[in-house]
């Protein structure tokens, strides 16, 4: 009896679920968005892979181009000056970059005043709150940038493709699918390529998830920012290095993680074979 | 115990012989853990029972750490978790820990679950041990899912509003359930402080039920790969040190491959999306849970056709729960007396295309709600069903097992020298 309710269960689950089949309409004509939008550009970065470790140079000229150009509009609240001693910055160096930014402070009168940054402040955004960014960007909000190579597919490979993949508008084609009846009632399916319509305010890139960004190409020239250890300051190498410092604003702590990461697996390696060397030895008279 | 021949505990010194009459601990342990005859052919599939322990301690432990420096309150709990990630000391190491180690505590428990369904471990005498087994399943889930809510993330919000919003479609207490267990009407911060109160009280549940499943473990001894029982002290040998050691060895494996994650990938098992703080106004692209629970998302999302005057939501539901219960009632839909599918042909077969089944189910619910996935889902829906509520009570009857050994100690002695062949 509770077989037979089971077996009537199972049966009644199945029909339900296979219902649907009937009215299946097979896999959708792919649209504009999942034709155009591109994986991220193939980059290698210092500290990829397992031994991995952040090219500290590069790191400093990302700050710098998220210093000069980023911080205009992007915020990075969950990074403090302190976190930049890892970029090998000294005490003195990050005491007196925390003094060019104002912080958000209350007087001895109680009234809203700033004061200079310290060390153990965060970085302040370009924003007082969300709506005044919204407000000077036509509605759009730039994303903090703390995390936001963690917040993303590839991260510093998005990064990198979407500053540097900006292709001009209403120049990308697409194929549609058109179906027509001609007088017969006989139906043929035509596929035809249309123009990709960006609309007014944004602009056309490929990586961006629905191919329509507000931010305009943030480095649209070479030379945006000054490098002070001779690199040349292309629009490649200022997308790579902001990319990479973006990895270390999101990990901080992933050059000290692989340390120790390597040594635990080394300890545990030799833990194994040692067990495993026991447990022959201990089984040895067990037939 | 019901092998009378095992050897009982005899305190020997005075003051254990004292401590013996008066609390008996010391006997509960060495009966537990030391004498407890163990069949001697166990395979590698029964470490995972003691991994499943060892990831049960590394999440309380974790988790103890992690709760001093989190706050919950939706304001401030994405940000205090990047606290811990940037200036708590070693706090990335200890997060790390307790995400990756939520993964792998399903992977083992899983593998645990399919050894016990491949071995017939559900099978009588061992019912008890199994639906205590299933409980601490259903535990883990809810624990797991309040756990993911914790960090505030795009995905712990929109997740915690999908899985909640799944109650309302059960007809007229629905929405109760759904009230009582959000708090509200929707996520906030009420939601986080109750999870986040219930997130630290269930691993503690689940080292209570831990505790019975040991003991039920402990009436009728461990099942074998044989499937036979265990017919006296020549087919068993001591826990310790035989399993003792042979565990130690299985950690060391398992904390190998669990450090290859925790420290050079340990954000693969995640999902970006929850790198954004939650955002009620802004629905991510694809809403998806944590991957141990893809399976049973692909099976809620293959509903999507009203049948039989029930709403397609309502199926969805009763199928997710149905697939989770109905483990509870397989000792009784699976007669065979074989245990081991080693010596049932036709269930060793289902078995191989039910693994790949809940593959394919996991895969579906993992990947978006199109097509071709949803057709996918179905079919895999189906045969999920099919395979625990049609086939196995068929196949249990219709079978002809393959002839089982003797003993355990029968295969083994007839090669050994000490004992002539009949």
């Amino acid at each position: 009896m509770f077989k037979l309710g089971a077996f009537f269960a199972g049966l009644g689950f199945a029909a339900a679920v296979l219902w649907g089949i009937w009215n299946y309409e097979g896999l959708a004509y792919p649209d504009a968005v999942k034709q155009l939008h591109a994986k991220p550009k193939e980059v290698v970065f210092a500290n990829d892979g397992a031994f991995g470790s952040y090219d500290l140079a590069q790191l400093q000229r990302g700050f710098a181009v998220y210093k000069g150009v980023c911080s205009s509009c992007h915020s990075m609240k969950l990074v403090s000056f302190n976190a930049m001693r890892d970029l090998g910055y000294s005490e003195a160096q990050v005491k007196a970059l925390a003094k060019t930014y104002d912080v958000a402070s209350i007087d001895d009168k109680g009234e809203p005043t700033t004061r200079k940054g310290l060390p153990s402040d965060n970085f302040p955004g370009p924003y007082a709150n969300d709506e005044a960014a919204r407000a000077a960007n036509n509605g759009a909000l730039p994303p903090d940038m703390s995390l936001l190579a963690s917040a993303r597919e590839e991260g510093p490979r998005y990064i990198y493709s979407l500053i540097t993949g900006y292709a001009a508008n209403n120049t990308a084609h697409y194929k549609q699918l058109d179906e027509t009846t001609d007088s017969s009632g006989h139906k043929t399916k035509l596929e035809k390529l249309v123009k990709y319509e960006t609309p007014d305010g944004k602009y056309y890139n490929p990586y961006f998830s629905n191919l329509n960004i507000s931010m305009p190409p943030p480095l649209a020239a070479d030379g945006l920012v000054d490098y002070t250890d001779g690199t040349k300051a292309t629009r490649e190498q200022m997308a790579k290095d902001v990319s990479a410092f973006l990895t270390w604003t999101s990990e901080p702590k992933l050059e000290a993680r692989k340390r120790m990461g390597t040594n635990v697996l080394a300890f545990l390696a030799v833990l194994i074979v040692l067990t495993y060397l026991s447990k022959r030895k201990i089984w040895a008279n067990i037939k | 115990m019901a092998m009378d021949w095992m050897v009982d505990y005899q305190p020997k010194s005075g003051i254990s012989k004292w401590i013996d009459q008066r609390l008996p601990l010391p006997r509960l342990v060495y009966n537990t853990l030391g004498g407890y005859p163990t069949p001697k052919n166990l395979n590698y599939f029964w470490n995972f029972g003691s991994l499943a322990g060892m990831f049960l301690v590394i999440q309380i432990v974790t988790g103890i750490v992690l709760a001093m420096h989190y706050s919950a309150n939706t304001l401030v709990a994405f940000n205090s978790v990047e606290h811990i990630m940037r200036d708590v000391n070693y706090g990335w190491l200890i997060r790390y820990l307790h995400m990756n180690g939520a993964s792998f505590f399903f992977v083992v428990v899983y593998i645990h679950i399919f050894r016990g369904l491949y071995y017939g471990s559900y099978k009588e005498p061992r019912e008890m041990l199994w639906i205590l087994g299933v409980v601490i399943m259903l535990l883990m889930m809810a624990t797991a899912f309040m756990g993911y809510v914790l960090k505030w993330g795009q995905m712990s919000f929109w997740g915690a509003k999908v899985i909640t919003g799944l109650f309302s479609a059960i007809p007229l207490i629905g929405t109760s359930i759904q009230t009582l267990l959000v708090g509200g009407p929707v996520p906030d911060n009420y939601t986080l402080n109750r999870f986040f109160s219930l997130h630290y009280l269930l691993p503690f549940v689940i080292v209570g039920v831990v505790i019975l499943h040991i003991w039920a473990l402990h009436i009728p001894g461990s099942n074998n790969p044989l499937g036979i029982d265990v017919k006296g002290p020549q087919d068993t040998v001591s826990f310790h040190p035989y399993y003792t050691i042979k565990d130690l060895f299985g950690v060391c494996v398992a904390l190998f491959i669990f450090c290859i994650f925790v420290f050079f990938t340990p954000d693969l098992l995640g999902d970006p999306d929850n790198s954004i703080m939650a955002n009620p106004m802004a629905t991510p692209a694809h809403i998806k849970p944590e991957w141990y629970f893809w399976p049973f998302y692909g099976i809620l999302r293959a509903f999507t056709f009203d049948f039989f005057g029930i709403p397609a939501k309502l199926w969805g539901v009763l199928a997710m729960f149905s697939s989770i219960l109905l483990l509870f009632v397989l000792p009784w839909l699976d007669n065979s007396p074989v245990r081991s599918a080693n010596f049932r042909p036709i269930y060793r077969q289902m078995f191989i295309v039910f693994v790949i089944d809940i593959l394919v189910l996991g895969w579906c619910g993992g990947s978006p709600a199109a097509e071709p996935y949803v057709i996918i889902s179905r079919f895999a829906t189906a045969y999920y069903f099919i395979h625990f509520l049609v086939l196995v009570p068929i196949v249990a009857r219709l079978e002809t097992p393959v002839s089982l050994p003797k003993s355990i100690g029968t295969p083994v002695l007839n090669y050994g020298n000490l004992q002539p062949a009949e």
